[in-house]
């Protein structure tokens, strides 16, 4: 009872530069829209790998990241000891205390130099952050002026080589290493010896502290404890939701200037599918009177022509789903907002994407082409047949 | 055919009347038309442009209604059904033959033939052998892969009449067949429709301007101005 898909198909392959450029126009928009999930998807995925599933993280009460956040000794002392948290096999506590702190480093062929997080750590730190592995060089001896970078820092700032040496805090630091996190936000930080950072930047007091969990089910009580205790202004989250809140409002941002510019450009595309389709049925107007008198109701040559917009929105989705593909090869850098630090991520494509992504550049189709699908299938057989 | 005259007519029109409207003023079409045709005639329509030929065949292939009047083909009260009810009854009582053939361009002989079939519950190897008779009827076997811009005008038609008698109707409509042929090719058709008409019975109701088309047909009937001028029956 339906006309057949060939009909269709064969129409829209007739007039096949219409259809490319009609197509072409819901391919821009499906890029965009595309990259924009893609993007924020990125973003997700690199600061919630920067966290482990079993570590806690401890910050000053209220604050949103670690730059911000401050942990006396005598505070760090009493959380480390907490039994909740995990003994290593050597015996020591499973817990990292760090200081984390911005610097100026200029990237290569830039004049303006950006913010870079510089996280002062220690042997446990790096246990803690299995994700961390060493790609060039060793790590740095504690003690010293020694630094490694993540492979992003390595990738696109100055002096960052290994034997080379960064200025910051009156002291000169030699690179001895480069590490990768897995693509995580470690890989835009520099890495050196917790108390030899202090030293240099004149800090008293930690940033924050990492722990691992002696077991994941303690998390609660652990938080508990810390709310209760009066000699502790500290909060306790899990790593993973710390990294990735630190997302929101970047991600918020990308997706409301995104979903913003994807939603204007998409009127236009459609209101392009929407002429091409009104060509498409005052040119066959003659055939749809035919198909009408051969018996064809008006909801199959309704459906014909909505099946045609849906066709020509598949091919726009595909179209603009290739190249925003492609981008998953490229990797970007912003600031995050929370931190102001330079972060570099990669667009990631996901199954979610690709669905959300094909079912946008359908409703695009579907919307333009209602109106002359309407008007085909609204078509007087008598008058249709004149038509020719 | 002798005994189709004592069977009850398959179309029987009285007094059906049709009026355009036309910016407001009511132009009349057809007045007061009484007829009937019986099973397997082979009925020619003729008169001046505009007298309302197309008109006629349109209101008894139900694709038009009539103002007035009654109209049953096949004893069955054609007004009375619903949009896609008369939608269904086309597709299984009348085959259409148009002076430009209508057929669709970006369907080949054999799928153009093809397309009233996807109205019928006949499975794709039925409709693959219907099809297949059809054209073979038509001489056009050889033909079934072209596009209807690979054929000639006469190819076109042939086509076009397979397309018309693939569902078996009851009725086979023909408004000016031959219209846009050369005198070989319109020839080719008509004499095809004069043995659908004689070998198979088909009831054919045909508009032509063409004397000697209408020649090829069993009963003339002259409509003028929308009055129907001999009474013949
Ligand atoms: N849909 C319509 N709206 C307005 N007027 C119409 C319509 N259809 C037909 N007419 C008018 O009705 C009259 C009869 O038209 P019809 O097409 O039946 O004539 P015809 O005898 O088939 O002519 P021709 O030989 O030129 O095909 C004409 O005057 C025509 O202009
Ligand atoms: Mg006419």
């Amino acid at each position: 009872m339906v006309i057949p898909i060939a009909y269709v198909a064969r129409n829209l392959w007739t007039r096949r530069l219409t259809t490319a450029l009609t197509a072409g126009g819901l391919a821009l928009v499906v890029f965009v829209f595309a990259t924009v999930l893609m993007l924020d998807a990125g973003l997700k995925r690199t600061l919630v790998t920067t966290g482990e599933r079993d570590n806690v993280i401890v910050i000053r009460k209220g604050a949103e990241n670690e730059i911000q956040s401050g942990i006396s000794r005598d505070q760090a002392r009493i959380i480390e000891m907490h039994p909740a948290v995990a003994t290593g096999a050597d015996g020591q506590r499973m817990a990292s205390k760090e200081t984390v702190v911005l610097i100026s480093l200029l990237r290569r062929g830039d004049e303006k130099p950006s913010n870079v997080v510089i996280r002062g750590t220690s042997e446990t730190g790096l246990g803690l952050r299995p994700q961390v592995k060493l790609t060039g060089g060793r790590t740095f001896t504690p003690g010293t002026s020694e630094i490694i970078v993540g492979s992003s820092i390595a990738s696109r700032f100055d002096n960052t080589a290994i034997g080379d040496h960064l200025d910051f805090a009156q002291r000169s630091w030699t690179v001895v290493g480069t590490f990768d996190a897995g693509g995580s936000g470690f890989d835009s930080e520099v890495w050196g010896d917790v108390e030899q950072l202090m030293q240099s930047f004149r800090r008293t007091s930690y940033s924050s502290m990492v722990a691992r969990l002696a077991d994941p089910g303690l998390y609660e009580s652990f938080k508990a404890d810390i709310d209760a205790d009066p000699r502790l202004a500290n909060e306790m989250k899990r790593e993973q939701l710390f990294y990735s809140d630190q997302s929101r409002a970047l991600s918020t941002f990308i997706n409301v200037l995104g979903l913003t510019l994807s939603i204007i450009f998409s009127i236009g595309a459609m209101i392009g599918a929407m002429i091409t389709m009104y060509a498409s049925v005052a040119n066959r107007v003659g055939e749809i009177g035919t198909l009408r008198a051969l018996g064809f109701k008006r909801r199959a040559v309704l459906g014909a022509f909505l099946l045609e917009a849906l066709l020509l929105a598949l091919a726009g989705g595909v179209a603009g789903l290739l190249p925003a593909s492609l981008m998953q090869f490229a990797s970007f850098s912003t600031v995050n907002f929370q931190t102001f630090a330079d972060l570099s991520f990669r667009f990631i494509l996901t199954p979610g994407i690709i669905v959300k992504t094909m079912l946008f550049a359908v409703a695009m189709g579907l919307i333009g082409g209602f109106l002359p699908a309407v008007r085909a299938a609204r078509l007087n057989i008598v008058d249709a047949l004149r038509a020719i | 055919m002798a005994s189709t005259e004592a069977m009850s007519p398959i179309v029987e029109i009285r007094n059906v009347t049709k009026a355009y409207r036309r910016g407001g003023q009511i132009v009349p079409v057809l007045t007061d038309i009484t007829l009937d045709i019986h099973a397997g005639e082979f009925t020619a329509l003729m008169g001046p442009s505009g007298s309302g030929k197309s008109t006629l065949l349109n209101l008894i292939a139900g694709i038009d209604r009539p103002d007035a009047g009654e109209l049953r083909v096949d004893g069955l009260d054609v007004t009375a059904l619903g949009e896609t009810e008369l939608a269904d009854w086309r597709a299984s009582h009348i085959g259409f033959i148009f002076q430009f053939y209508n057929l669709m361009p970006v369907l080949t002989a054999f799928e153009n033939v093809e397309l009233p079939l996807m109205l019928t519950p006949l499975s794709r190897a039925e409709r693959r052998e219907r099809v297949e008779l059809t054209l073979a009827m038509v001489g056009l076997t050889d033909r079934q892969e072209h596009y209807p811009s690979e054929l000639s005008g006469g190819q076109q038609q042939r086509v076009a009449i397979a397309r018309a008698i693939v569902s078996d109707p009851t009725l086979i409509m023909a408004d000016e067949p031959t219209g846009d042929l050369d005198r070989v090719s319109a020839g080719d058709v008509l004499g095809f429709m004069r043995r659908l008409n004689d070998e198979v019975g088909k009831t054919i109701i045909m508009v032509t301007h063409d004397a000697q088309a209408a020649k090829m047909a069993r009963r003339i009937l002259h409509l003028e101005k929308g009055v129907l001028t001999n009474g013949e029956r």
